[in-house]
Formats: structure tokens, C-alpha cells, sequence
């Protein structure tokens, strides 16, 4: 075991957890968000609800989401165990630090970046995930079978100026975490050539603008529309 | 030109240590920043006082002595060795902070002079071919692609003045072991010990309590000798690749 444990706990081992996992999340990201897009759907909300039924029930999907939590906890809690090796590696700082002109300043706030995601994937769950499980849920009939109306919650949740801002501003954070984190990763797996890493980098830079907005669209326009 | 130097003054590794602002006249602009400093020496000696203690050797930008964070930067503004830095880069009147390298690893000396020995034990436990050299080899025995051999040049040009380190957030020496741990990978005379010098550079590394690689590229910006990021990106392969092959358990 100890070559295993040696690997993991290594400085490299650790990023390598970090790329990984945060890999898996951006895969999950672009499914999550073709999910979503079915808001959208002028159907009142039979695609979607159809969908977050099949989500709920079929095995393998369960399977992966098991997963997805597990990559997540892994990814908090290397961030936190980098975090403060990181900031042990300097017990005194400097007075004066001329960071942004070597370094984005997404770089260097990856965990501050982190963190506000983190509040915001508790309350997303605590809202949507939570009570789509065990909450008290409506059912609306398609066709004679009864589906939980998950569609009617979130389109109550966004009506609330205050929570659609959330979503958005939230998005905002995860476009920066982003605009780093998805070149990074393959910088950490040892992923760099000259011919391909231009593409990844800006293939990073696209999904990290791209994703998010269109996540953040979804409350908005659903806000919009409640307006009448 | 006039400028006020606030530099870092500490006596010893035990001592809190503190800022001190010091006055500098008619320094010329064609001053070596190094030059400016023995100026500033040579009046505190007359005037009794300890002369302020910093690294230097070579001053001409090849033995990486000259350690020190100018206005928030390593070596100052240019991406140049302290030595080689000129007060033209200054403007007259200006107020320029002068502090040692930070970092766990390299703990504070002297005033401005730093401990950078933890870079000595990485070398030592593992930057190195152990083989008898004997006398000198025909030019172009080993036949090497010049594509590489300028790969591996480039990697070697490294002098190991912990500039890096210093730019770091994370006080990271990543780009300093991937340039030693690439310019003999990337040899026919490094494939030998190619992944147990990976797997003990790292853990020396790790040993002295740098930190890790957020990739945020201050390193490679701040490196006087341009050492890339491709390094760490070939460390990291390097690195996994003897963990998950070599026969150490
Ligand atoms: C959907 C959510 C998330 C995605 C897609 C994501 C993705 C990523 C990716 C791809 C990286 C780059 C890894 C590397 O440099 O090799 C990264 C780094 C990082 N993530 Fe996340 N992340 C997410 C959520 C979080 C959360 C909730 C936290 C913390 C509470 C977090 C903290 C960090 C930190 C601190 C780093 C930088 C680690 C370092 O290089 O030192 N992330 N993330
Ligand atoms: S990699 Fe560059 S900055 Fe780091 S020690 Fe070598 S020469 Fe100095
Ligand atoms: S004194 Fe040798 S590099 Fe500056």
C-alpha cells in the first residue's frame, strides 16, 4: 500500500486528485446543464420532469451520481488539505506583492473561488436536490402516469428576485473557477503540447463563459417570464 | 537620482526582524541595483552602523546569489537577476521595498541573505547521472536530435536562485525540480536512474515543505532564465509515470 499512499499524499499525487475529480465535475457540469436547458421547453414542464424522473430511477445514472458526490467531497477536501500546505509553505508573507503582474487573478483565488461555490452547491442542494427527494412535491398526470412536478418548484423558486440573482451572481464565481481550473487540470495530468494545449486553453476559456451564462439564463428568463 | 529604500532588517533567524527606511543620493541610473546597495553599505559602515547583508557572487546573472523581492517582485521589475537589474528601471524619488525571500524552506539568514540549502538536498537526493565519466568522450558518440538537446539546454539553464519559490503564492519549487529533473530525463545519460531521481526529487521536495503547483504561472513570468511551465507539465508525467512503473513499493 505505502507506494499508493506515498502517491496520493505527494504534492503532485494531491493536484492529481484535484484534476481528476474537477475533470469529472465539468463533464457532470455539461450534462447537468443540457438537463436543465429543458426548463426552457414551452411544454410546462413535461420534458423536464420526465427527465428528472429517469434521473431518479435509473440505475446506472444513480450509480454515477453517487459518484459525482463523492468526487466533490474528494475535491473539498484535497482543496482544503493543498490549501493549508500551501499557505505553510509561507508563514510570512510579503509587504508588498506584485501578484497580478505575473498571475490571473482567478489563479490565485482558487480556493476563495471554491469556497463561494461551495456555499452556493449547499443551498442549490438544500433547495432543489433535497426537495425533489423527500420534500412534498405536487404530481401532475402525462398520459395516466403521475410524475412529481419538479418543474412547478423551480419555477416558484425563481419568481424570487433574490434567489435567481443568487444563481447568477453564483455563476459568475463558477465561470472564474473555471477560466482556470479546466486548462489547469490538464496541465496537472501532464497534458502539455504545443499543438494541443492552445486548443485546450481555449477550449477552457469557452466553457467557462459559455456554461455558466447559459446556467445563469435559466433563472433569468424563467423570473422574466413570471412577471408576465 | 534620490530614493528611499525601505528594506527588511532582521539579525538572525531567531530575531522578529523589521523595516527600515534608508536614504540614497545621487545614485546614477547606470548603477547595477546591487552597485546601488554597496553605496548605501559603504555609508552605513562610516557611520558606524551594520551594513546590510545580502547574497551576491557572480554579478553577472549566472550563479543565482542575488536574492531579493524588489517592489512586490523577484529581482525587481525586469525579469532579470538582481545584478543585472539597472536603476534606470527606478524613477528619481521613488520609494522602492526591499525584503528577502519568503518561504518555510528558505528561512531568513541575515536580514536580506536566505537559507536556499533545502535546493542542495533536492539536487543531492537525486539530480545527478552516477556514472564514471573517465576521459573526455568523442563529440557526437551518443548521437542526441539537436531538438532535444536544446530541450534539455534549455531546462539546464536553470540557476537555481529561488526566484521562482519567491513568486509563488504557494512558495511552490515545482519549476526549479522540473528543470533539474528534465534536463537529465530528457538525455540518453539520465534514463539510468530517470524514475527513482522523479520519485526522490519530489519527495525532497515535499520533505522541505514547499508547497504545491496551482499553475497559476508566476514562476515561469519571474524566471530570469525562462525556464517554461512545460517542465512541470513533463515533471508531473515524470513523476506518475515512475510512481505507477518503478519497482519501489
Ligand atoms: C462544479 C464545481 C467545481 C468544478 C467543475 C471544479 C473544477 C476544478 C478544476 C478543473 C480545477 C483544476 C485542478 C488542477 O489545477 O489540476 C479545480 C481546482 C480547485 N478547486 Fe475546484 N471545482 C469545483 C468546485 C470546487 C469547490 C466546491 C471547491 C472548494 C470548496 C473547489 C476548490 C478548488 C481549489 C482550491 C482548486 C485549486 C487547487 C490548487 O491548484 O491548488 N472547487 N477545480
Ligand atoms: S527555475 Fe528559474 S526562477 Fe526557479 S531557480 Fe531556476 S532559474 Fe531561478
Ligand atoms: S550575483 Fe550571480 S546571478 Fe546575481
Amino acid at each position: 500500500m505505502s507506494w499508493i499512499t506515498d502517491t496520493l499524499t505527494s504534492t503532485i499525487g494531491r493536484k492529481v486528485l484535484m484534476a481528476l475529480t474537477g475533470l469529472f465535475l465539468i463533464l457532470f457540469l455539461a450534462v447537468h446543464l443540457a438537463g436543465n436547458l429543458q426548463l426552457l421547453m414551452n411544454d410546462g414542464g413535461e420534458a423536464f420532469n420526465k427527465y428528472a424522473y429517469n434521473m431518479g430511477h435509473n440505475p446506472l445514472i444513480r450509480v454515477v451520481s453517487i459518484g459525482n458526490f463523492v468526487f466533490i467531497l474528494l475535491h473539498i477536501v484535497v482543496s482544503i488539505l493543498l490549501t493549508r500546505r500551501n499557505k505553510a509553505a509561507r508563514p510570512v508573507g510579503y509587504k508588498e506583492s506584485a501578484g497580478a503582474s505575473n498571475s490571473t487573478w482567478a489563479s490565485r483565488n482558487m480556493g476563495v473561488l471554491g469556497t463561494i461555490i461551495l456555499i452556493f452547491l449547499v443551498v442549490h442542494l438544500k433547495g432543489f436536490w433535497f426537495e425533489f427527494k423527500f420534500g412534498a412535491v405536487p404530481t401532475v398526470d402525462y398520459d395516466g402516469v403521475s410524475f412529481k412536478n419538479v418543474y412547478l418548484i423551480v419555477q416558484e423558486a425563481y419568481k424570487e428576485l433574490w434567489y435567481a440573482l443568487f444563481y447568477v451572481v453564483s455563476m459568475g464565481f463558477l465561470a472564474f473557477h473555471l477560466s482556470h481550473g479546466f486548462a489547469s487540470a490538464f496541465q496537472t495530468l501532464g497534458l502539455n503540447h504545443k499543438k494541443y494545449s492552445p486548443i485546450i486553453s481555449g477550449l477552457g476559456k469557452g466553457f467557462a463563459i459559455l456554461v455558466p451564462l447559459l446556467f445563469a439564463l435559466i433563472p433569468v428568463i424563467i423570473y422574466i417570464k413570471s412577471l408576465g | 537620482m534620490n530614493l528611499t529604500l525601505n528594506v527588511w532588517r532582521q539579525k538572525n533567524t531567531q530575531d522578529k526582524g523589521g523595516f527600515k527606511s534608508y536614504q540614497v543620493s545621487d545614485v546614477s541610473a547606470d548603477m547595477s541595483f546591487l552597485e546601488m546597495m554597496d553605496v548605501l553599505n559603504e555609508k552605513l559602515e562610516v557611520q558606524g552602523e551594520d551594513p546590510i547583508h545580502f547574497d551576491h557572487d557572480c554579478r553577472e546573472g549566472i550563479c543565482g546569489m542575488c536574492s531579493m523581492y524588489i517592489n512586490g517582485k523577484p529581482h525587481g521589475p525586469q525579469q532579470t537577476t538582481t545584478c543585472q537589474l539597472h536603476m534606470r528601471s527606478f524613477k528619481d524619488g521613488e520609494t522602492i521595498t526591499i525584503e528577502p525571500w519568503r518561504a518555510a524552506a528558505f528561512p531568513v539568514v541575515k536580514d536580506l541573505v536566505v537559507d536556499r540549502s533545502a535546493f542542495d538536498r533536492i539536487i543531492q537526493s537525486g539530480g545527478y547521472v552516477s556514472v564514471n565519466t573517465g576521459g573526455t568522450p568523442d563529440a557526437n558518440e551518443i548521437p542526441i536530435p539537436k531538438k532535444i538537446a536544446d530541450e534539455a539546454f534549455e531546462s539546464a539553464e536553470c540557476i537555481g536562485c529561488g526566484a521562482c519559490v519567491a513568486a509563488c503564492k504557494n512558495a511552490s519549487a515545482m519549476l526549479f525540480v522540473s528543470a533539474k529533473v528534465s534536463q537529465l530525463a530528457l538525455l540518453p545519460q539520465g534514463q539510468v536512474e530517470r524514475k527513482e531521481r522523479a520519485e526522490k526529487m519530489v519527495a525532497q521536495m515535499d520533505a522541505e515543505g514547499f508547497g504545491s503547483c496551482t499553475n497559476t504561472g508566476a514562476c515561469e513570468a519571474e524566471c530570469p532564465k525562462g525556464i517554461s511551465l512545460t517542465n512541470i507539465a513533463r515533471l508531473n508525467r515524470e513523476y506518475l509515470s515512475a510512481k505507477l512503473t518503478s519497482e519501489n513499493v
